[in-house]
C-alpha cells in the first residue's frame, strides 16, 4: 500500500467532493461583495483620466465643475499631495502616483476626481473640467521601449517591500525596470555543435481580465484611523500600503474584503485603495471608488510579450542548448511586472532537461497601461513560446509531438536550468495522460474537401511563488463549532469551504460547523495575497496547523481536567467541564513559510528555487474551413496535476474554467490601441469574452494521480493550471489541419484566412 | 441634472411597491438604493453581460438599461423571489448540486434565464440550453456546470410534473 492510500484512507473530509458551504448565498442574491456597500453620508468618486499616452500636464481647471451643483469636491494631485506627501504606491517600485503629477504616462490614467453624493452627477461634472497636456513622443512596443530614449519615467524607485524583490536597483534613463537571467553551460558551444538549431518568434497580445464585479473600494475615517472596504484579493499588503502612505502604524488601518465576483489577478496589491484613503482624508467623508468595466481596462491588464527563442537539437530530436530573450510589456506602471519578470522567466525554456540555458528576461516600461498579474502569472506566455516551437521542430524532424516531449522532458531528479533538482513533478504523468485522453497514438482523421481536422497538445509547468507567509488561527467554541481566522480571500475559487474541510479533518468535525471569517485586518492575521495558486499550500497548511495546536491545547485541557486526551475530544464538552457553562475558547494558531534560496542575480541559480511545481497539458482538435479560415475547436482535454485534489469537484471546475477563460485570449481577447497609445475596445461590445457558444464541442477534465510530499495531505495549487497548454496546442492543431503556423496570438479566424490565402500554396494546390 | 422626481408604482416580487425616482435611473438604482436588492448586479454596464437581469412582466431586461420609469404598473421579480417561500427553487438547488458558479456574481442572471427557459422549454437540448444561455457571461467560465445544472433542474421539474 502506498503512502497516498494509507492516508487517504483514514481522512473523512479530504479527497472527497463538497458543494461550497457559501452556495446557498450565492443562489439566493444573498451573497456579501463589496460592490454592494455603501457608506452612510458616503461620496461618489467618478474618474477624469488621461486623453494623451504621454505629457506634460499644462494646467487643469476644475472651476466649471466645482460649480455644478451637488458637487462636493474636484481632487487633483495637490490636494492629494497636501495629505499624503509622497503619495507614490507600487508593489515593486514606488512608481505609481495616486493622481498623475506634473505628468501623465498612459491614455486612461486617474488625473482628477470629482466627489459627489450623487454617482450621475459626479459623472457629469468630469466634462466641466478642462486639461491642457503638453504632449511628448510616447514609446508602446515592448522591445522598441527597451533601447528607446523615450523614457517612461525619469528615475526608478524600488519599493524593497518583499524579500524576492530585494535586488530591483533604482536606475535612470532606462525603461527597463527588471533583467533577469539564467545561466547554465555553454549555449554558444550548443549551437556551434548542433545538427539543427532553430530560431522563432513569438508574441502575446495585451489583454484584460473583467472580472464581472468591477474593481470597487470604499474608504472612511474612524475614531482611532482608517478603515478600507476593498474587492482585493490581498488586503494584508493593502493594509501595509496604505499605512506606508499615511505615514501611519499598521493598527490604525483596518481592510476588510467580503466574496470577490472575480479576481483572476486584477484585485492585487494596491489598486484603488491608495485613492479612496486619499479621497477619505481630503473630503472627511466615507468614498466609494467605483470602477466601471471600462475603467477596468484603464487599471491593470496582462503583459503583452514579445519572446525570441533559439534551440540547439540532435538529428535525434534531443534538445541540447536553448537562448531564451523575453520582453514584458509592463505598461506605464511596474505593478508586480517585476516579479512576474523573474518568477515565469526562469521557466522559459520549458520543462525539458536541456544542459545549455541562457534566459533574459526584460521587464520594460511603456505608454500603454500598466500590466501586472493574470492568471497564470506570465506562464501561458512562456508556454505559447516554447510549446509552438516544440511542435515546429518536431514537424520538422519528423518526430511525434508526444515522442518529440517525451524525449526531452524535465524528469524527477534531474536539475532544473536553475539548477533546482526536480521533485513530485509529474511532467511524465501529465503528458501521458493528455496523450491517452486523446488517443493519440490512434489513427486520426484529418478531413477531407474544405474542412480540415488537426490536433495538437501543450504542456507547461509553473513554480509556486516564494517565499511568502500564511498565518491562521482556529477557534474553538463551548458548542463545539468552530471559527478559521484567516487572510484567505474567497473570489470563486471555494477557499472558504477547503479552509473550513482543513479545520474540520483535523478536529473531527462536519465543515458545516466550521465558519471561516473573511478577510478583516483587524481580526484575521497576516497572509501574503491570494495569488499564484499558493492558498492551498500555504493557507492550507497554516490552517491545518492551527486546528493541530487547536486539538493540542484540547488534550492538555482534557488531561487537567481528568478527561482521556486520547478519546475523540468535543470543544463542547472539555469547555463546559473547565467553565461549568457554555463559555471559553480554545485557540490555536499556525503560521507558515516554506524553504526557498533566491536565485543568483547573475545566473539565476538556485539549489531551492520553489517549494513544488504544477502542471498543467491540454489537448485540443480543431476543424478549419479553409475557404473562410473560420475553425472551431471540437474538443479539449485539460489535464493537471495538483497533487491531492483535497475537493476533487470544485478542482476540477477550476481547472477548465481556467482553460476556458484562456481559450479567450488564444481565439478574441485583444486591446487594441491605435498609434497614439489610444484602446479602441475598451468594453464587452468590442471586447469578447468566451461565453457557452464558445465552449468546444466536447471538453474534459483529468486530475492526474499525484501526491505533493511538502504540500497538505499531499496537495499543491490548481488555479491556473487549466490554462497552460492551450494556446500552443491550438495553434499546433491549426498548423496540423491546414499547414500553416501562427506565431502571434490571438488567432483570428480572419488571420487565419489571411494566412491560408497568402502564405498556403502547397495547401491550395492539394484541395483542387 | 435634470431633477424631477416622479413616483412610480409597481409590483416587486409580488409586493406592491412605490418609490420616487429621477428620469434617469436605471432598474439596478431603484433596487439597490430603495429596496436594498443587491442580486441583480451592474457589470459591463451595456446589457451584454446578463449580470443585471431582472424579469419585468415575464419577460427578462437588463437592469443597468432599462429605465426605472418603466416600471410603473409592472410585475417585477428579482432572484430574491426564487425561495420567496423558504425553499430554494429547483435550479438554485441544481445550480448548487452541480457546482454551477465560482465567484457567484453572475450567478443571479443566469438562475432567471434558466428558469424562464425552463418555463419555456421544459425538456431543453444543450444546444438550445447554450442558444438560450448566450447572453450570460461567467468570467470563472463554469460553463460546463451551468449546462449540467439546467438539465438536472430540468429533470427534476419534469419528475416531479410526472409524480414520480
Amino acid at each position: 500500500m502506498t503512502r497516498i492510500d494509507s492516508e487517504a484512507r483514514q481522512w473523512t473530509q479530504i479527497g472527497k467532493s463538497r458543494p461550497r458551504l457559501e452556495g446557498r448565498s450565492k443562489v439566493t442574491g444573498q451573497a456579501e461583495y463589496i460592490h454592494n456597500l455603501s457608506l452612510p453620508g458616503m461620496l461618489h468618486a467618478k474618474i477624469l483620466r488621461s486623453t494623451v499616452a504621454h505629457g506634460r500636464i499644462v494646467s487643469i481647471n476644475t472651476e466649471h465643475a466645482l460649480a455644478l451643483p451637488g458637487v462636493h469636491a474636484v481632487v487633483t494631485s495637490e490636494d492629494v499631495l497636501r495629505v499624503i506627501p509622497d503619495p507614490y504606491f507600487g508593489p515593486a517600485f514606488h512608481d505609481q502616483p495616486i493622481l498623475a503629477i506634473g505628468k501623465v504616462r498612459y491614455v486612461g490614467e486617474p488625473v482628477a476626481v470629482v466627489l459627489a453624493r450623487d454617482p450621475y452627477i459626479a459623472e457629469e461634472a468630469l466634462h466641466l473640467i478642462e486639461v491642457d497636456y503638453d504632449e511628448m513622443p510616447a514609446v508602446f512596443n515592448e522591445v522598441e521601449a527597451a533601447t528607446s530614449d523615450v523614457y517612461v519615467h525619469d528615475a526608478l524607485r524600488p519599493a524593497g517591500t518583499f524579500p524576492d524583490l530585494k535586488h530591483l536597483a533604482g536606475r535612470k534613463n532606462t525603461n527597463i525596470s527588471l533583467d533577469f537571467r539564467v545561466r547554465t553551460g555553454d549555449v554558444d558551444k550548443a549551437f556551434s555543435e548542433a545538427d539543427h538549431v532553430f530560431e522563432h518568434t513569438f508574441t502575446t497580445q495585451q489583454v484584460m481580465h473583467t472580472p464581472l464585479e468591477p474593481m470597487v473600494t470604499l474608504a472612511e475615517l474612524t475614531g482611532t484611523g482608517m478603515t478600507v472596504h476593498t474587492a482585493s484579493q490581498s488586503p494584508s499588503f493593502v493594509r501595509l500600503e496604505v499605512a506606508r502612505l499615511l505615514g501611519w502604524k499598521e493598527s490604525q488601518v483596518r481592510v476588510k474584503t467580503a466574496f470577490l465576483g472575480g479576481g483572476f489577478g486584477a484585485k492585487l496589491y494596491i489598486k484603488l485603495e491608495a485613492l479612496a484613503a486619499a479621497l477619505a482624508l481630503i473630503a472627511r467623508k466615507p468614498v466609494r471608488v467605483a470602477l466601471t468595466m471600462e475603467e477596468q481596462f484603464y487599471t491593470i491588464t496582462k503583459h503583452a510579450t514579445t519572446f525570441r527563442i533559439k534551440t540547439a537539437v540532435t538529428r535525434e530530436g534531443r534538445i541540447t542548448g536553448r537562448k531564451c530573450e523575453v520582453w514584458w510589456n509592463g505598461g506605464a506602471y511596474a505593478d508586480i511586472g517585476p516579479r512576474v519578470t523573474q518568477k515565469s522567466g526562469f521557466t522559459a525554456a520549458g520543462p525539458y532537461d536541456i544542459e545549455n540555458v541562457w534566459i533574459d528576461s526584460h521587464q520594460v516600461y511603456t505608454n500603454l497601461p500598466p500590466a501586472g498579474a493574470f492568471r497564470g502569472f506570465g506562464i501561458t506566455q512562456m508556454v505559447w513560446a516554447y510549446e509552438s516551437q516544440a511542435d515546429i521542430i518536431a514537424k520538422e524532424l519528423n518526430i511525434d509531438a508526444v515522442e518529440f516531449r517525451r524525449i526531452n522532458l524535465l524528469r524527477d531528479g534531474r536539475p532544473h536550468a536553475t539548477g533546482t533538482i526536480m521533485k513530485d513533478a509529474g511532467l511524465e504523468q501529465t503528458l501521458e495522460c493528455v496523450a491517452r485522453r486523446m488517443a493519440w497514438d490512434q489513427p486520426f482523421d484529418q478531413g477531407t474537401g474544405t474542412l480540415r481536422r488537426g490536433r495538437g497538445i501543450g504542456i507547461g509547468y509553473k513554480a509556486l511563488v516564494a517565499p511568502t507567509t500564511s498565518v491562521a488561527i482556529v477557534s474553538l467554541s463551548a458548542d463545539g463549532s468552530c471559527f478559521v481566522h484567516c487572510g484567505t480571500v474567497d473570489m470563486g475559487q471555494g477557499s472558504d469551504t477547503l479552509l473550513a474541510m482543513i479545520a474540520a479533518e483535523v478536529l473531527g468535525l462536519d465543515p458545516e460547523k466550521v465558519r471561516v471569517v473573511h478577510p478583516d485586518t483587524d481580526v484575521t492575521p497576516y497572509d501574503m495575497a491570494t495569488l499564484g495558486s499558493r492558498s492551498t499550500f500555504h493557507m492550507g497548511h497554516a490552517v491545518r496547523l492551527a486546528a493541530e495546536d487547536a486539538l493540542q491545547k484540547m488534550r492538555g485541557l482534557a488531561h487537567e481536567l481528568g478527561m482521556d486526551p486520547e478519546a475523540k475530544l468535543d470543544a463542547a464538552k472539555v469547555l463546559v467541564a473547565r467553565y461549568g457553562m457554555q463559555a471559553g475558547n480554545i485557540v490555536g494558531v499556525g503560521s507558515f513559510i516554506p524553504q526557498y534560496i533566491s536565485p543568483d542575480k547573475e545566473t539565476g541559480q538556485s539549489t531551492n528555487i520553489t517549494p513544488n511545481w504544477m502542471i498543467g497539458a491540454t489537448g485540443v482538435e480543431v476543424e478549419v474551413d479553409t475557404e473562410t479560415g473560420k475553425f472551431r475547436v471540437l474538443r479539449m482535454e485539460n489535464v493537471g496535476e495538483l497533487g491531492t485534489p483535497l475537493n476533487p469537484k470544485v478542482v476540477q471546475t477550476q481547472l477548465s474554467g481556467a482553460a476556458i477563460m484562456q481559450l479567450g485570449a488564444v481565439l478574441y481577447e485583444e486591446m487594441d490601441f491605435d498609434d497614439d497609445g489610444q484602446l479602441r475596445n475598451a468594453s464587452f461590445a468590442e471586447y469578447k469574452i468566451p461565453g457557452m457558444n464558445d465552449l468546444p464541442a466536447q471538453m474534459h477534465t483529468e486530475i492526474v494521480t499525484a501526491y505533493q510530499q511538502n504540500g497538505p495531505y499531499g496537495a499543491k495549487g490548481v488555479g491556473e493550471t487549466g490554462c497552460y497548454g492551450v494556446a500552443s496546442a491550438i495553434a499546433s492543431a491549426i498548423d496540423h489541419a491546414v499547414g500553416v503556423r501562427l506565431t502571434s496570438l490571438p488567432i483570428k479566424y480572419e488571420t487565419l484566412c489571411r494566412a491560408l490565402h497568402g502564405s498556403a500554396p502547397h495547401f491550395q494546390s492539394e484541395s483542387q | 441634472m435634470n431633477k424631477s422626481l416622479n413616483r412610480i408604482r409597481f409590483t416587486l416580487n409580488g409586493e406592491a411597491v412605490q418609490a420616487d425616482i429621477e428620469t434617469h435611473y436605471t432598474v439596478l438604482d431603484v433596487l439597490r438604493n430603495t429596496f436594498s436588492l443587491f442580486g441583480a448586479r451592474e457589470s459591463c454596464g451595456q446589457g451584454l453581460c446578463g449580470c443585471c437581469t431582472v424579469i419585468v412582466d415575464g419577460r427578462s431586461v437588463s437592469g443597468c438599461l432599462y429605465l426605472a420609469a418603466a416600471l410603473d404598473g409592472c410585475e417585477v421579480q428579482t432572484v430574491e423571489h426564487l425561495d420567496a417561500d423558504g425553499e430554494l427553487h429547483p435550479i438554485q438547488q441544481a445550480f448548487i448540486d452541480a457546482g454551477a458558479f465560482q465567484c457567484g456574481f453572475c450567478t443571479s442572471g443566469f438562475l432567471l434565464m434558466s428558469k424562464q427557459l425552463l418555463e419555456s422549454n421544459p425538456d431543453p437540448t444543450e444546444a438550445e440550453i447554450k442558444s438560450y444561455l448566450s447572453g450570460n457571461l461567467c468570467r470563472c467560465a463554469a460553463y460546463p456546470e451551468i449546462i449540467d445544472a439546467v438539465k438536472l433542474a430540468s429533470m427534476r421539474i419534469n419528475e416531479v410534473k410526472r409524480g414520480v
